[in-house]
């Protein structure tokens, strides 16, 4: 049975795989047969067929790990005592863990309202526009890559070599700058702007997401208003103030919350260009950090809590943002 | 002074309250007209176009500066930039060695594949069951059950990971490919059945209720009149979900071990203990975006409303 568990060639591992969705399968197939049997059988039976298997899953996978996760935070490094509230003093005032909520704090703020700017103006600009199309796709694909190969792609962007005679910059923004007459720059190990650099990242890949929701925001202006404004005399810039940005707004708040909560669980970026180093961590990272190299498994239920109660907030309001825009349509 | 012109416009309109749909067509179609022409000309503003450009350029330029390089010799790579080899001479030996030299992703991407099938049709199973019941039968503590389900979409996995890990090493099973499939799916399952339940919404009560007439069955009516209609959004919840776990670092570190990393997991390794080693990094992070790009562009549709729908998971 040991293969089944780990499988080592490439064709045991295919073989598994489909044993498992088979066995998927035939687990379905059997509660659903179970119901469809009987003629007169109880609507709560069926319920608890339909829905029962998700309801068990999400339970033992979310909410049950939560709630150890949470009383874990209470608990000392390796869960033997009680130390109350002393994980939380310290993430609020270590120095090290301080930084990192200064850095998360960066991030919220600065990669939303930047990829929303960048991602409405880019959708005005492209808006029925003859390469619109195109246009479009090239600032969406950096959604539909991986995080850690976009930080690969960022972090060749930022390479750099010393400055001597001979050698030649790998990296282009350090080749700019030095076509520019300036000296190589250390992008990602230089405290404080290092975190900048990598907010870049997220701004390169949210940008896309901003710019497809706006689009469809701004195509959806009843033509009237637009008309009507236009024989107002309203035209390029007053017309993006006082009809297109009052016309997406529902829309644009959508868009600002759930990168917002996109930005405050980043983990992949971080971890794969500096993994935290040089004063760069952010609480998702940090919490891999203390749980999987530092030990600390209290401190790092704490920071996973942090985030939990952090995210609640944004969600809310996305929820009752996303409600209005969905009585408008 | 515009006054004229918006009443005979509404006066138009009210005309076509009529019926007359013909015209109404006529109308948007030239007002639409209308609208390209009043952005061609605000475009025509060149700097404008300029702008647009420029962002596209700028967005562009990373992406292919990691394209050239992966196809450029490993010792044109170290000595000079991107910039200056795009005429060449260009090799796939980069890629020959990523993928199969030692410590080769080809496993990795093996690894990939094998973990993404399955986290992908487990929850949209698992999914649609619950959706229907959701949607379609009556039963106690349905509402509540059900908004709890949506809630459970933004607990961030942080939460969730350690205690999880704990119980596969209780079971003896961390580090297999069982463990990252039962998280994909338990992760993916509150986004997958809030999104297939608003779809199962929109179907006509009328059709459920026929079939019901017909002395259908829950499993029939599940199977014969619901699944057929559900296809777009199966496929849109599909390819986010594909994506999601193709592209996932956090569960493969957490649940994985060396037979089981998918690439994702690998590269990010490779990132870390050969930072420099840029021949193997360009061409291993091209292979492993390969497959979402191929994604991206055969099925743009399905891909960027999935996307769109599924944006708060995580």
């Amino acid at each position: 049975m040991d293969w089944l568990l780990r499988p080592e060639a490439a064709g045991e591992k295919i073989v598994v795989m489909v044993i498992a969705i088979l066995l998927f399968a035939a687990v379905m197939a059997l509660i659903l047969f179970a119901v469809d049997r009987p003629k007169r059988i109880s609507g709560t039976v069926v319920a608890v067929a339909f829905a029962g298997p998700a309801i068990i899953l999400v339970t033992i996978g979310l909410i049950y790990p939560a709630i150890l996760t949470i009383i874990n935070s209470f608990k000392n490094k390796n869960g033997s005592a009680w130390v109350g509230l002393d994980n939380y003093s310290q993430a609020f005032s270590n120095p090290e863990l301080l930084l990192v909520l200064r850095n998360t704090a960066i991030w919220v703020i600065l990669v939303p309202l930047l990829s929303t700017a960048l991602g409405l103006i880019y959708a005005v600009l492209v808006d029925r526009t003859r390469g619109e199309k195109v246009a479009k796709a090239l600032v969406f694909l950096p959604m539909a890559i991986s995080m850690v190969g976009a930080s690969i792609i960022w972090k060749f962007v930022y390479e750099f070599k010393p400055n001597q005679p001979g050698v030649k910059q790998t990296g282009l923004l350090n080749q700019v700058i030095v076509w520019l007459g300036g000296e190589p720059q250390q992008f990602l190990s230089t405290q404080p702007w290092n975190t900048f650099f990598l907010i870049v990242v997220m701004i390169w890949i949210q940008t896309g997401f901003a710019m497809t929701i706006l689009s469809a925001a701004i195509k959806a202006i009843p033509d009237d208003i637009i008309e009507a404004a236009r024989l107002d005399g309203l035209k390029g810039m007053s017309m993006f103030r006082y009809i297109t940005i009052p016309s997406v707004r529902p829309a644009l708040v959508v868009v600002l919350t759930t990168i917002a909560m996109g930005t405050l669980k980043v983990f992949d970026i971080v971890r794969t260009m500096t993994g935290g180093q040089f004063g760069t961590s952010v609480v998702a990272n940090e919490f891999y950090t203390q749980q999987f190299r530092q030990a600390n498994q209290g401190l790092a239920a704490t920071l996973a809590v942090i985030l939990f109660v952090l995210v609640i907030p944004i969600v809310v309001y996305n929820i009752g943002q996303m409600k209005k825009v969905e009585e408008i349509r | 002074m515009s006054y004229p012109a918006i009443e005979s416009t509404t006066l138009v309109e009210t005309a076509d309250g009529g019926g007359d749909e013909r015209r109404r067509g006529r109308l948007r179609r030239s007002k639409i007209a209308e609208r390209s022409e009043s952005a061609a000309s605000r475009l025509s503003s060149p700097w404008a176009s300029a702008v647009a450009i420029l962002v596209a350029i700028l967005w562009t330029i990373p992406s292919v500066g990691l394209l050239v390089t992966s196809f450029r010799p490993e010792l044109d790579i170290r000595r000079s930039g991107w910039w200056t080899g795009l005429t060449g001479p260009f090799t796939v030996q980069n890629y020959e060695t990523a993928w199969s030299g030692s410590g080769g992703l080809g496993p990795f991407f093996v690894n990939s594949f094998v973990i993404t099938l399955p986290a992908v049709l487990i929850p949209i199973t698992i999914a649609l069951l619950a959706a229907y019941a959701f949607a379609w039968i009556d039963f106690k503590g349905r509402n509540f059950l059900f908004v709890a389900m949506f809630a459970l979409q933004v607990v961030p996995l942080q939460v969730a990971l350690v205690p999880l890990l704990k119980a596969y090493v209780d079971m003896g099973i961390n580090g297999t490919f069982w463990s990252v499939w039962i998280s994909h799916a338990m992760f993916g399952l509150p986004l997958a059945i809030f999104l297939l339940h608003n779809f199962m919404k929109d179907i006509p009560p009328a059709l459920v209720e026929a079939a019901r007439v017909d002395g259908a069955g829950h499993v029939k009516i599940f199977f014969q009149v619901l699944l057929p209609l559900l296809v777009p959004a199966i496929a849109a919840f599909g390819i986010f979900q594909f994506l999601w776990v193709w592209n996932d670092l956090l569960v493969g570190l957490t649940f994985t071990d060396t037979g089981s990393r998918p690439i994702t997991v690998a590269i990010a390794e490779l990132a870390g203990s050969r930072g420099g080693q840029w021949h193997l990094l360009t061409a291993g992070a091209f292979i492993s975006m390969i497959v979402p790009l191929v994604v991206f562009f055969s099925l743009q549709r399905y891909f960027v409303r999935g996307l769109l729908a599924g944006s708060v998971k995580g």
